[in-house]
């Protein structure tokens, strides 16, 4: 029975001269990883000029910047998402990845500036008085001295937001995107069946995530064993 | 080569300093003692502008610092400080805490950052420490070589803040000795500092401190021996 289903949702065809369940889950798989890197990359770029903005000394722009985050922070990705598609990008033709890149991007930039903030601010605020009492100008005692220990603070947590994302992008469905999610949940529609390509794609997401959990983990030590 | 008139700070509401007037000649070492919260280390970092005043003047080689058309860093690169907890920076080893700033700064080339490192290090007693990391050091080392990394910079005046009060007991008489060592060569220093053996062997002049203003200001043989003032006596008869 369980071997009928696995061969009935994975294996074969689902249609005539169609592709089998496991080259969807693949293509799937793939428009994930897809999206959460280039979406994972943008927001880098983005989280680091908010956090920068944030930091700033003029007190407009760093509540600009505290808004945005705040207004991120504080709605459903989900709304956030059909918004870029539906509203911003209504008029422009649009490829529905572009669209998920720049709404994850715009969504993650936000959390990511707050992990660079929280990174630099992690660091004793002795190092730069250190700094600046050797005549150091503010912006290479951040280069020379904070910067490089922020990013220790930062880096694991970068990796952290990238598995969040991953799992996150799973919603790409909602504006036609062909994730791993929806891939699954056609498959599902397909063969009227659901417990095999919901529990294939479950395992999938978690194969991808636990490996790079367990990356991470290694790279966090080897960071910590430098010190 | 200090001149201190009137020096104010508040934080806020908070008057932390409340009017200071001084003067400091070069070669002259200056402790620093008093009760805790007395605004000793907010008088220190006035001097090198890491806080800066509220009201007053200090004036340093006859220029006045607290001005906006004073080049901060220039300044700090004449006044060394060393922090109570050393401040070294863990990702550097300690040739390159000693070295980042002059090089960085292009004060020197990096034969000459080198040899003078080498040479600072061997007068705090560390030679063979130059390539080890902070966090291999003991409190004691990591101060010394905090006070290489501010000499590094060949500066006219020293600022230590409480240098030796989160050392190991047995660890204070290697950073007492670097520093009295430096006061024999002729370094101006200001030592604020609860060791009153140092204050008394070492300094030319002790300040007694008391919420914000310097009670007292005298060579420490008559400030210890014959306190003039009631708060002085207390807090002397707390400490020794
Ligand atoms: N950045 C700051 N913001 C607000 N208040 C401050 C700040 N720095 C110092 N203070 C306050 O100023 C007062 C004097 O502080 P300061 O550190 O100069 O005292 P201190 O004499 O060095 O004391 P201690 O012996 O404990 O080091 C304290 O009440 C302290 O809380
Ligand atoms: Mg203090």
């Amino acid at each position: 029975m369980i071997f009928d289903n696995i061969r009935r949702t994975l294996l074969e065809p689902l249609w005539d001269e169609g592709p089998n369940g496991i080259f969807l889950l693949f293509n799937g798989l793939r428009e994930t990883v897809v999206i959460t890197a280039v979406a994972i990359a943008f927001g880098i770029a983005l989280g680091i000029v908010i956090s920068l903005l944030r930091m700033s000394r003029n007190r407009l722009v760093s509540g600009l910047a505290r808004a945005y985050t705040e207004i991120i922070r504080g709605t459903p990705l989900l709304v956030q998402l059909l918004i870029i598609y539906f509203v911003v990008f209504q008029a422009v033709d649009l490829n529905k990845t572009m669209a998920a890149v720049i709404a994850f991007g715009l969504n993650s930039g936000a959390y990511i500036s707050e992990i660079i903030r929280a990174g630099i601010q992690a660091v004793s605020p002795g190092q730069m008085e250190a700094a600046r009492s050797l005549g150091m100008p503010f912006g290479m005692a951040m280069k020379e001295i904070i910067l490089p220990q922020a990013v220790k603070n930062i880096l694991p947590a970068l990796g952290n937001e990238f598995v969040v994302l991953l799992k996150e992008t799973s919603i790409v469905g909602f504006i036609g995107g062909n994730d791993l999610m929806r891939a699954g949940n056609k498959i599902r529609s397909i063969t009227y069946e659901a417990t095999i390509p919901l529990f294939s794609t479950a395992i999938v997401y978690l194969v991808i995530t636990f490996t790079l959990s367990q990356l991470l983990i290694k790279f966090e030590r080897r960071l910590h064993t430098s010190d | 080569m200090i001149k201190i008139e009137n020096l104010r700070k508040s934080f806020g509401r908070l008057d932390v300093l409340k009017g200071i007037t001084e003067h400091i000649a070069p070669g002259e070492v200056v402790s620093v003692i008093g009760p805790s919260g007395s605004g000793k280390s907010t008088f220190l970092r006035c001097i090198n502008l890491l806080e800066e005043p509220s009201g007053g003047a200090i004036y340093f080689q006859g220029i006045r610092i607290n001005d906006p058309a004073v080049d901060i860093n220039e300044l700090r690169r004449k006044v060394g400080m060393v922090f109570q907890l050393f401040n070294l920076f863990p990702h550097k080893s300690v040739l390159e805490n000693i070295t980042v700033a002059p090089l960085r700064l292009k004060i020197m080339g990096p034969k000459e950052a080198r040899d003078k490192a080498e040479s600072l290090l061997e007068s705090v007693g560390l030679r063979d420490k130059i390539d080890a990391y902070p966090a291999q050091l003991s409190g004691g080392q990591k101060q010394r070589v905090a006070i290489a990394r501010a000499l590094a910079m060949d500066p006219v005046v020293m600022l230590f803040d409480e240098p030796t009060s989160s050392l190991d007991p047995e660890m204070v008489k290697e950073v007492l000795d670097v520093m009295k060592s430096l006061a024999t060569r002729g370094m101006t220093m200001i030592v604020v500092t609860h060791e009153m053996g140092f204050a008394r062997e070492v300094s030319d002049r002790v300040f007694f401190m008391d919420d914000g203003v310097i009670l007292e200001n005298r060579p420490p043989g008559e400030l210890f021996g014959h306190p003039g003032h009631p708060r002085t006596k207390e807090f002397l008869s707390k400490v020794l």
